[in-house]
C-alpha cells in the first residue's frame, strides 16, 4: 500500500459519490424529455437537476478524480513520498467545503443557472464561491505536482521524468492556464454581481472569458485517460509502449493546443468577428493531431502485445490480445467511442458547419460520448488497476468488472447515437419537455425513448461500478505487487530538455494565447459595448 | 520482438504524414465552404443598448416582423425576451434571400430553425444577424435553444415560409402571419 492511499481513496470516493447521484439526475432528465409520463416534472426541478448533473459530473467527479489519481501517480511513478502531504489534505478539505456550499445552493433552488452559469442570469453567491473553493483546492494540487517533479529532477539530474508523471504535470500546468479565464470571470464580474455590488454586466466579455476555460477544461478531464493509454494499457496487455517520445510530444501538444481554441464554442455568437473565429478554428484543427498520434502509438503498442501472445497476420494480433483484462477491454471500448465522438467533434469545430448542430442534442451527444464514454470508462479502468494497491485487497474474479465496462459502453452507444440523429433533425438542448403533439417533434419520440434505455443501462453500470469498489473489501487480502507503469520498447536514457520540462511550452502558450485571445478580450475594453441588467434566479426573477 | 529505434521512427514519420494530410483536407474543406459557398458563422459585431430597445429606431414594437425594405431587401426583425419571441410568428418568402435580425432586452437566448441551417446566439448588447434562403415552404419551428430561465422550455416561435406568389407586402412593405 502506498502512503498516499488514504488521500487518494478520499478523493476518489467523493468523485464517485457525486458521479452516482449525478447519474440519477441524468436519467430522470431523459425521462422528462421523452414522450413518457414523468413524475415531478416542473421547470424548477428540471433546471435544478440539470445544474446538479453538470456540476457533479463536470466539476466534482473530474477534479477529485484527477487530484486523487495525480497523488497516486506522483508517489508511484517517481517512487518517492509525496512532498507537502498536509497541503494536499488542506486542498482536499477546501474542495469538499466548496462542493458542499455549491450543492446547498443548488439543492435549495437558488442556483439553477446550469454548470455554465452564463450571466446576466445570476444565482446565489454561495454557488460561485463554492466553485472558487474547488478550483483553489485544485490549484494546491497543481503546485504539489510541479514541486514533486522538480524535487525528483533535483535528485536525478538529467534523467527523463517518468512519462506518467510528465503527463500529470503537463495537466497541472495546463489547468493553471485554463482556470485563469473562469477565475477572472467569477472574481471580477459574476461574484460582484451575485453579491449585488454591480447591477449590470458586460455579457460578451463574460462569455469570452468562460470560453477561455471551456475547451481546455475538457482536456483536463481527458488527461488521465491518455495517461492510462500510454502508461497502463501496454503493460496490462503484456507488451511495451511503442514510443516514449511520442507520448511526451502528445502531452506537450495538448498543453499547447487545447488553450487558444475556446472561441470555437462561440462560433454562433454575435460579439466576435469571423477573423478570430477563423484563427481559433485553425488552431482547433491542430488539436486533432495529438489524438491521431495517440491512436497510432497505442495501436502499435497493443500490436506488440498481441504478436508476443502469438497473433499472426495483418490483424491476427487483435483477437490475440487479453480482452478479459479490464484495462485492455476498457481501452478497446474507449477507442470505439473516440471514433464516433471524435467524428462528431470534427463537425462541431468546422466553422460554418457548426450552424447545423449548435445547441442541439448533437452537441450533448458529442460530449457525453467523448467525456462520459471515452474518458470516464478509463477512469473506471484506472480504479480497477490501482484499487488493489490502495486497499491491499485483490478481486477474486473480474467478471463483475468486465460486465460493468460492457454495460457502460453499450449504454453510452444506445444513449448517444440517437441524440446525434435528433440533433441533426433540430432537437434543441436544455429544455424540460417537448410538445409531442407537434408533428415535427412527434417523429423524435421513438429515438428519445431509445436513448432513455441507454440511460438505464448506464445507471446500472454506475451502480455495479461503485459496488465493485466497495465489495473489494470482502475479497482476499493479498500482498499486492508494487504498481508498475508501462515502459517503452526503447526506454530513453536521455530526452531533450524541451521534452523533460515545460519552460519552452509555457512561453509558446503565452504567445499563442496573446495572439488568439488578445484582441477578442481587449475589444470589450475598446468598444465599451452596452451592459445588460443582472437577472437573479434566486429572487424569483 | 525486435523493433529497431529507426524502424519505429520511420513508421511514426509515415503516420505523421498521414495525419498531416488528413488535417490539411479538413482545413481545405472549411476554407472552401467558407469562401466559395459562403458558409460562415454570424459575426457582425453590432452593438445595441439592451436597456433601451424601445427607444431604438429599429427594434420598436411597430417595426418588428418581416418587411421588404425600400431598396428591395427582405428583413425580419425579432426581439427575444423571457419567455417569448416578438412577434411569435413571422412570414418569409421561399427561395429569396432573407436577413434575420434579432436582439434581446434581458438575458442570453439563441435560435435555430428546424430543418434549416439557421442558427445564432442572441446576446444582450448585440444585434445577431443571419443571411439565409428558405427553400421549403411550411411552418417551421424556431425554438429558443439557450437556457434563459425557468420558462425557457415554453419559448418558441413559428417561421412561416410561403411561396413567392403568396408573399404580399402591404403599402409599408410589411408582411405578418394573420
Amino acid at each position: 500500500m502506498t502512503s498516499v492511499a488514504r488521500l487518494t481513496k478520499a478523493h476518489l470516493w467523493i468523485a464517485f459519490a457525486a458521479f452516482l447521484v449525478a447519474c440519477v439526475f441524468g436519467i430522470w432528465q431523459m425521462w422528462a424529455r421523452s414522450p413518457l409520463a414523468t413524475p415531478y416534472v416542473i421547470a424548477e426541478h428540471y433546471f435544478l437537476s440539470v445544474t446538479a448533473h453538470g456540476v457533479a459530473m463536470a466539476f466534482v467527479l473530474t477534479t477529485f478524480f484527477i487530484m486523487g489519481f495525480g497523488y497516486f501517480t506522483a508517489e508511484t511513478a517517481l517512487d518517492r513520498p509525496l512532498p507537502g502531504k498536509p497541503w494536499a489534505w488542506a486542498g482536499f478539505f477546501l474542495a469538499v467545503a466548496g462542493t458542499l456550499m455549491a450543492v446547498a445552493a443548488i439543492l435549495s433552488g437558488q442556483a439553477s443557472v446550469l454548470y455554465t452559469f452564463y450571466p446576466p442570469l445570476t444565482g446565489s453567491p454561495f454557488f460561485y464561491l463554492g466553485l472558487v473553493l474547488v478550483v483553489v483546492g485544485s490549484w494546491i494540487w497543481c503546485i504539489l505536482m510541479i514541486v514533486a517533479m522538480r524535487e525528483w529532477k533535483g535528485a536525478h539530474p538529467g534523467a527523463p521524468v517518468p512519462l506518467a508523471m510528465f503527463a500529470t504535470v503537463a495537466n497541472a500546468i495546463m489547468w493553471l492556464w485554463t482556470t485563469v479565464g473562469v477565475a477572472a470571470e467569477l472574481l471580477f464580474i459574476v461574484i460582484p454581481a451575485s453579491l449585488g455590488w454591480v447591477d449590470t454586466v458586460d455579457v460578451g466579455l463574460t462569455r469570452t472569458l468562460f470560453s477561455w476555460t471551456l475547451h481546455a477544461i475538457v482536456y483536463f478531464w481527458l488527461f488521465p485517460a491518455y495517461i492510462a493509454f500510454y502508461t497502463m494499457a501496454p503493460q496490462a496487455a503484456g507488451g511495451r509502449l511503442y514510443s516514449d517520445m511520442m507520448g511526451r510530444l502528445t502531452f506537450v501538444l495538448f498543453l499547447v493546443y487545447s488553450l487558444p481554441v475556446g472561441l470555437h464554442h462561440l462560433f454562433m455568437d454575435p460579439e466576435h468577428s469571423t477573423g478570430f473565429k477563423f484563427v481559433q478554428m485553425s488552431l482547433t484543427v491542430l488539436v486533432a493531431v495529438p489524438t491521431l498520434l495517440t491512436v497510432f502509438t497505442i495501436s502499435a503498442s497493443l500490436e506488440i502485445a498481441g504478436r508476443l501472445r502469438g497473433g499472426r497476420g495483418l490483424l491476427g494480433w487483435i483477437p490475440a490480445l487479453p480482452w478479459d483484462r479490464p484495462m485492455v477491454l476498457a481501452t478497446g471500448l474507449s477507442f470505439v467511442m473516440l471514433f464516433f465522438g471524435g467524428g462528431g467533434g470534427l463537425v462541431n469545430m468546422s466553422y460554418g458547419l457548426n450552424a447545423l448542430i449548435h445547441n442541439t442534442s448533437w452537441v450533448t451527444a458529442h460530449f457525453h460520448l467523448i467525456f462520459g464514454g471515452t474518458v470516464v470508462i478509463m477512469y473506471f479502468a484506472i480504479c480497477y488497476a490501482i484499487w488493489p494497491r490502495l486497499t491491499g485487497h485483490e478481486a477474486g474474479t473480474q467478471d463483475a468488472q468486465r460486465l460493468q465496462l460492457w454495460l457502460w459502453f453499450v449504454g453510452m452507444m444506445i444513449m448517444s447515437l440517437p441524440w446525434h440523429w435528433l440533433g441533426l433533425h433540430g432537437q434543441w438542448r436544455r429544455v424540460a419537455q417537448f410538445d409531442y403533439t407537434n408533428p415535427i417533434i412527434a417523429a423524435w419520440g421513438p429515438w428519445v425513448t431509445t436513448s432513455l434505455v441507454g440511460g438505464i443501462l448506464l445507471f446500472a453500470s454506475a451502480v455495479v461500478f461503485v459496488w465493485n469498489l466497495a465489495a473489494l473489501r470482502a475479497d482476499r487480502k493479498a500482498p499486492v505487487a508494487p504498481f508498475a507503469f508501462a515502459t517503452a520498447v526503447h526506454q530513453p536514457a536521455r530526452v531533450p530538455a524541451s521534452l523533460n520540462g515545460f519552460g519552452l511550452w509555457n512561453v509558446l502558450v503565452l504567445v499563442l494565447m496573446i495572439a488568439a485571445y488578445g484582441w477578442p478580450i481587449a475589444q470589450f475594453f475598446v468598444l465599451q459595448p452596452p451592459h445588460a441588467v443582472v437577472h437573479r434566479v434566486d429572487r424569483g426573477g | 520482438m525486435a523493433v529497431s529505434e529507426s524502424d519505429i521512427l520511420r513508421s511514426e514519420v509515415r503516420w505523421a504524414m498521414i495525419v498531416g494530410v488528413a488535417v490539411a483536407v479538413i482545413f481545405a474543406a472549411v476554407i472552401y465552404t467558407g469562401i466559395e459557398l459562403h458558409v460562415n458563422p454570424p459575426s457582425n459585431i453590432e452593438t445595441i443598448d439592451p436597456k433601451a430597445l424601445h427607444l431604438s429606431n429599429e427594434f420598436t414594437e411597430s417595426n418588428l416582423g418581416t418587411r421588404v425594405e425600400p431598396e428591395g431587401r427582405i428583413t425580419t426583425r425579432i426581439v427575444a425576451t423571457q419567455f417569448a419571441f416578438d412577434p411569435p410568428c413571422v412570414v418569409v418568402p421561399a427561395n429569396e434571400p432573407v436577413t434575420l435580425r434579432l436582439t434581446t432586452p434581458d438575458v442570453i437566448h439563441g435560435i435555430l430553425v428546424t430543418g434549416t441551417n439557421v442558427n445564432t446566439m442572441i446576446v444582450p448588447g448585440y444585434v445577431a444577424q443571419v443571411h439565409t434562403v428558405f427553400t421549403k415552404t411550411g411552418d417551421l419551428l424556431m425554438p429558443c435553444h439557450e437556457y434563459c430561465g425557468l420558462g425557457h422550455s415554453q419559448m418558441w416561435a413559428t417561421v412561416r415560409v410561403v411561396p413567392r406568389e403568396s408573399f404580399r407586402p402591404d403599402a409599408e412593405g410589411r408582411v405578418a402571419c394573420d
